[in-house]
């Protein structure tokens, strides 16, 4: 009974402190807090893809695909902001669709280049095509979304608040999904692939059409944050999602650790909170990439488990102490 | 039912030069427990490998109930009712031991991503769930169910393997020697287990080195050698072929 009653509590707060959470901010933290929901689905959406396997270096370029999609649909075609993300989000998962039949020829480090390479020729066509991508200058003066009353709160979205309480909402619903695909035969097949591939297909499974599902889904939801980012600055180029970007993104996951749902968005959070008060308070903003790096090699030597073994290891402790009995193992 | 259940037909598979397997045929009745055996690097597990779909045949064919499936991928075999187990203890070994059944059920509940975000899945992941279950029970891994797959023991390990193959439903079940690194005991319990299968309308194919587990459990039996057709019988029959004989050198003798 109690045990039943403790997620749905510690749902209750965490939805309470997530949306008192940009009052006591300041206006920049707000927009900080803004890229961070929208971060938080890039790196969830990641370790979806990573399911099966296969460590893809072309998820930023992806999201980009679902901003510059976004963003064009309602620039040239004046198509609704929400609805151009919902299509950005499509042409994403459809991109990934087309590049899964090359890459998924390959396997482990040579998908990872392949992916790294896929992900540079669509990051070129958009430098060398002046119209429609702008060059690499981009595409600036993005429709911004529509404000909108819902009668509580008054959506202008050039507030950073309201502009989070949007991300929010539309970031859970994709959290949500994503734990309801994971915690399915589906996502169990997910998990058969990347541990025996052979045996799985023995079993029946269509393994490359399920590598291709995981890889088409994350990145569907990969250009959903993509575009969300885009109509929030207004102005996206090609650099905005270059490789640096994705380092950040693998930081975030290998710092998190992926075995469990939520080591990912522990990571991002925490290198986030890290960067945004140490860094910058200290004024190294410019050293966020080595500070990365360090971190990186730091928690690959001592912490190979990542932030989730830690938050594992304590709720384990928690556990025993309440003297509930078996200790919390992963369900089917 | 007079035609085979499994037909493997003038089967050849080269790599490059050299020839694994040619020229090989032979059937598989429906209800048997077949065995192919051979000295080592005879070609049994080529053999095998071409059967269940994870290599395609050079030459010749492999037909399940007349319709041909030697081309087809491993999983498309699978979807037609031959399954296959791998040498070794392959398994998930992350997963616990029901998810690696249930992984199994894969063929019978196939898994829909929109009934699965919605929620409409119910009745399949329950059916899924029993025949898992009924999977383990079969072998006696129900206690179990909850463990981690890479801390059961050897034999266990074993008998999950066969868990996993057994809940898709087979036809056909292809078993690569399984009974490697078993004492006599387990042995035994695994011949009685396999025995129990087939009863209840699986056909079995082994590849086997065990020459006593082979001789005491199989009704039929082909022989390799240097990749190409020895001898084919019954077990008296293979006791006393001499080629047979010849190409084992009374090693089989001790291999018990």
């Amino acid at each position: 009974m109690r045990r039943a009653l403790a997620p749905a509590a510690f749902g209750a707060a965490l939805a309470a402190v997530l949306i008192a959470l940009p009052h006591g901010l300041s206006f920049s933290q707000q927009e900080i807090l803004v890229f961070l929901t929208i971060n938080i689905l890039v790196v969830a959406s990641y370790r979806l893809l990573t399911l099966t396997g296969e460590w893809s270096l072309a998820h930023v370029v992806i999201m980009g695909v679902g901003a510059y999609a976004s963003a064009l649909y309602s620039k040239e075609f004046g198509v609704f902001v929400p609805v151009a993300m919902l299509l950005g989000a499509c042409t994403s998962a459809l991109v990934a669709m087309a590049l899964s039949y090359p890459l998924f020829r390959m396997k482990g480090f040579y998908f990872l280049i392949g992916s790294f390479a896929a992900g540079e020729i669509i990051r070129l066509l958009w430098k060398r095509f002046r119209d429609p991508f702008g060059g690499p200058k981009g595409l600036k003066k993005i429709e911004p979304m529509p404000d909108f009353d819902i009668g509580i709160w008054r959506f202008d979205f050039f507030e950073p608040t309201s502009y989070y309480y949007f991300a929010l909402a539309v970031v859970g619903f994709c959290l949500w999904t994503m734990w309801r695909v994971e915690k399915s035969p589906v996502g169990l097949t997910f998990h058969a692939v990347h541990w025996q591939d052979r045996l799985a297909e023995a079993a029946g499974v269509n393994v490359r059409a399920y590598r291709t599902l995981a890889f088409v889904i994350a990145s569907g939801f990969a250009g959903l944050a993509g575009a969300l980012l885009a109509h929030y600055i207004g102005t996206i180029n090609p650099n905005s999602f270059d490789i640096e970007q994705m380092v950040f993104v693998l930081t975030w996951a290998i710092v998190g650790g992926t075995a469990t749902f939520y080591g990912p968005i522990l990571g991002c959070v925490v290198l986030t909170g890290l960067n945004e008060i140490l860094l910058r308070e200290l004024g190294l903003e410019q050293g966020r990439p080595l500070a990365y790096g360090l971190v990186l090699i730091g928690f690959v030597l001592f912490l190979p488990k990542g932030l989730e073994g830690l938050a594992e290891k304590a709720l384990k402790a928690l556990d025993a102490r309440i003297g509930s009995g078996m200790a919390g193992g992963r369900q089917p | 039912m007079s035609a085979p259940l499994l037909q493997v037909s003038r089967l050849g598979m080269r790599f490059g030069g050299l020839a694994a397997v040619s020229d090989l045929s032979f059937s598989v009745e429906h209800g048997a427990i077949h065995g192919l055996i051979g000295p080592n690097g005879a070609g049994k597990t080529t053999t095998f490998n071409l059967v269940s779909g994870f290599y395609k045949p050079t030459d010749g064919e492999v037909r399940l109930r007349g319709e041909r499936i030697s081309g087809l991928r491993m999983f498309e075999v699978a979807r037609r009712g031959v399954v296959r187990t791998f040498q070794h203890s392959t398994l998930f070994s992350e997963l616990t031991v029901l998810e690696n059944v249930l992984v199994g059920t894969h063929l019978m509940f196939r898994p829909n991503i929109f009934a699965a975000i919605a929620g409409w899945d119910r009745a399949d992941r329950r059916g899924a769930r029993a025949r898992a279950e009924e999977a383990l029970d079969f072998f006696g891994m129900l206690g179990h169910a909850g463990a981690r797959a890479g801390d059961l023991s050897h034999g266990h390990q074993r008998s999950l393997g066969l868990a996993v193959a057994m809940a898709a439903h087979p036809e056909v079940l292809l078993l690569d020697e399984p009974f490697t690194g078993m004492n006599p005991e387990e042995t035994g319990t695994m011949m009685a287990l396999m025995r129990k299968l087939r009863d209840s309308g699986v056909t079995i194919l082994i590849v086997e080195h065990d020459m006593h587990a082979i001789m005491g459990l199989c009704e039929r039996i082909t022989v390799m050698n240097f990749g190409k057709l020895l001898a084919e019988g019954s077990p008296d029959e293979i006791r006393r072929h001499p080629g047979v004989v010849e190409a084992y050198l009374g090693s089989a003798r001790n291999a018990a």
